[in-house]
């Protein structure tokens, strides 16, 4: 049994690691061990009691149950979950593609344009500092209440993670590559889809997961305006209505949402960057 | 366009300087030099004595501050593929595999794809590395990223290697196998070769020519012929000959200020 061990090969033959299996399964048990300690913690401290005003968790399960597939409380909130869920999720990927098809190719400019550099930059390192909460208000009346006002805000959020991350890529591409490129006879335009941005992909990438994780921090805020649908209105509406295990049970979902989306992009990332030995 | 009057390389009184805050660097005071076709030339010299920036301005990396550097009697002005340049630390692009290194200069100039597939597999066979085509960079020993930098510009039809102390981070063993394997294919294309080192034995083992340089301001110092027949032993009693009148050389100008 503790002599069990898998040896990963790479391409050339050499062992790249050697990981107990033991510790592969112990993983994810040592991560799960916290969050049912609060768990338990949390259910005898709320559990049996009357007038308690946060709900005990097996509450939160009965709701979050309810809330996906109904059968349970059959109200206003019964099996709305996947649409709640759609529509936050349309929002926050709606959102995040907008940034990144705005910042990467702007981030790529400032970072190589000096022009476009000082002509943008010292503005946007103005803005930066600005909440995206304290857009909300300005959202609200150029883009009125709805959905929209919570799209810009996920825009907004997701934007200057994404764009930072590109111009500081660009700027700091190895001269050396640079050189190589050019005596080998790739010039200017070329140079910039063959080297610069190859180069600095790795960077890039750290701005998209950071940006799509603010993406989902902001939908909550952006959703909390009004709009019908979302997992930001559903933890509204449940709080006019003190239905504390629906808002907890939303909480849950966006995390829960976020998490596997930030799965999602590392692992395309990884694949696209598997040349990296920072990534793969 | 070759000359059949003009030399491949040639510098007339080549100067570089560098201005930092507060100090003006002389690189390189007064280079003067010819390579012929062919021909295998190291430049050698304490750290200081411009040998990079002479290397440097025949790649079109540097522009020489005055004085002329020519190929083939035009003068160079800026990089270009018939001067394939071999760094010491590699600059292999890391997103590539060894294939799409190697291929990336005949791309880059618009080759169509079968020859450049014909290219690519004839020079990884060149250096012996088939088993690693599509191994990345980053997963390669020293020895083998020099090969595919190496491959890489003689991919690129280069009529001039310029190497920048190419073995100098590579372990004994590795460094005597590339020094052999280079002179085999030197030999057998009819390539010119600058060679940047700071080993005597290196420069002594590989060259036609030594160019000795020395620093304060960067200058060329002398030069030696090499005539030993190929392939050199360097434990013979005629290598061990040159080996210390090149080291006198090479210490002479220490010798001097020290008077």
């Amino acid at each position: 049994m503790t002599r069990w061990r898998v040896f990963r090969f790479n391409q050339i033959g050499k062992c790249s690691s050697r990981r107990p299996l033991l510790a592969g399964l112990c993983e994810p048990l040592i991560a799960l061990a916290f969050p049912l300690t609060v768990l338990v913690a949390w259910h005898f401290a709320t559990y049996g009691r009357k007038y308690a005003l946060i709900p005990p968790p097996s509450d939160v399960g009965l709701a979050l149950y309810d809330l996906a597939v109904g059968g349970i409380n059959d109200d206003a909130f019964s099996t709305t979950l996947h649409i709640h869920l759609l529509a936050s999720i349309s929002r926050v990927f709606g959102g995040f593609a907008f940034a990144v098809a705005a910042a990467v190719p702007l981030g790529l400019m400032i970072g190589r344009i000096p022009l476009v550099r000082a002509l943008l930059d010292p503005t946007f390192q103005l803005l930066r500092p600005i909440p995206v909460t304290a857009w909300l208000p300005l959202a609200m009346i150029i883009f009125g209440l709805g959905p929209r006002s919570a799209f810009f805000l996920v825009f907004l959020g997701a934007f200057y993670p994404v764009l930072i991350n590109t111009v500081f890529g660009v700027r700091s591409v190895e001269p050396r590559l640079i050189e190589a490129a050019s005596m080998l006879g790739c010039k200017a335009t070329s140079q910039f889809f063959r080297v610069v941005l190859p180069a600095r992909l790795p960077g890039i990438f750290t701005g998209l997961r950071l940006g799509l994780g603010f993406a989902w921090v902001v939908i909550v805020v952006g959703e909390m305006t009004g709009v019908q649908t979302g997992l930001g209105a559903i933890i509204m509406e449940a709080r006019q209505l003190s239905r504390t295990e629906i808002v907890i049970s939303g909480m849950i979902v966006i995390g829960l949402a976020g998490f596997i989306s930030d799965r999602v992009v590392l692992l395309i990332g990884r694949r696209l960057l598997r040349w990296s030995p920072n990534h793969a | 366009m070759p000359d059949a009057v003009s030399p491949i390389l040639e510098l007339k009184g080549a100067c570089k300087e560098f201005m930092l805050p507060g100090a003006r660097i002389e690189a390189l005071r007064d280079a003067t030099l010819t390579v012929a076709k062919g021909e295998f030339v190291s430049l050698i010299g304490a750290s200081g004595c411009g040998k990079s920036t002479l290397l440097r301005i025949v790649a079109g990396f540097e522009h020489a501050s005055s004085g002329e550097a020519l190929m083939w009697g035009m003068p160079i002005d800026g990089p270009a593929p018939d001067r394939g340049m071999v760094f010491q630390d590699y600059g292999l692009f890391p997103w590539l595999t060894v294939r799409g290194n190697i291929a990336f200069g005949p791309a880059s100039r618009g080759r169509p794809a079968s020859e450049i597939n014909e290219t690519v597999k004839r020079f990884i066979a060149l250096v012996g590395l088939q088993r690693f085509a599509d191994a990345y960079p980053h997963q390669l020993s020293g020895g083998m990223k020099q090969r595919v930098s190496i491959a890489r510009v003689l991919a690129n039809d280069a009529e001039v290697v310029l190497m920048d102390e190419p073995f100098g981070a590579l372990d004994a063993m590795t460094r005597e196998r590339l020094q052999d394997e280079l002179l085999e294919i030197w030999q057998r294309t009819g390539l010119t070769v600058l060679f940047v080192t700071h080993s005597i034995e290196e420069a002594i083992f590989l060259s036609d020519r030594v160019i000795v340089m020395s620093p304060g301001p960067g200058r060329i110092d002398s030069e030696m012929r090499i005539g030993l027949p190929r392939p050199r032993d360097v434990a013979a009693a005629d290598f061990n000959e040159l080996r210390r009148e090149l080291s006198l050389k090479l210490h002479s100008h220490l010798a001097r200020k020290a008077a």
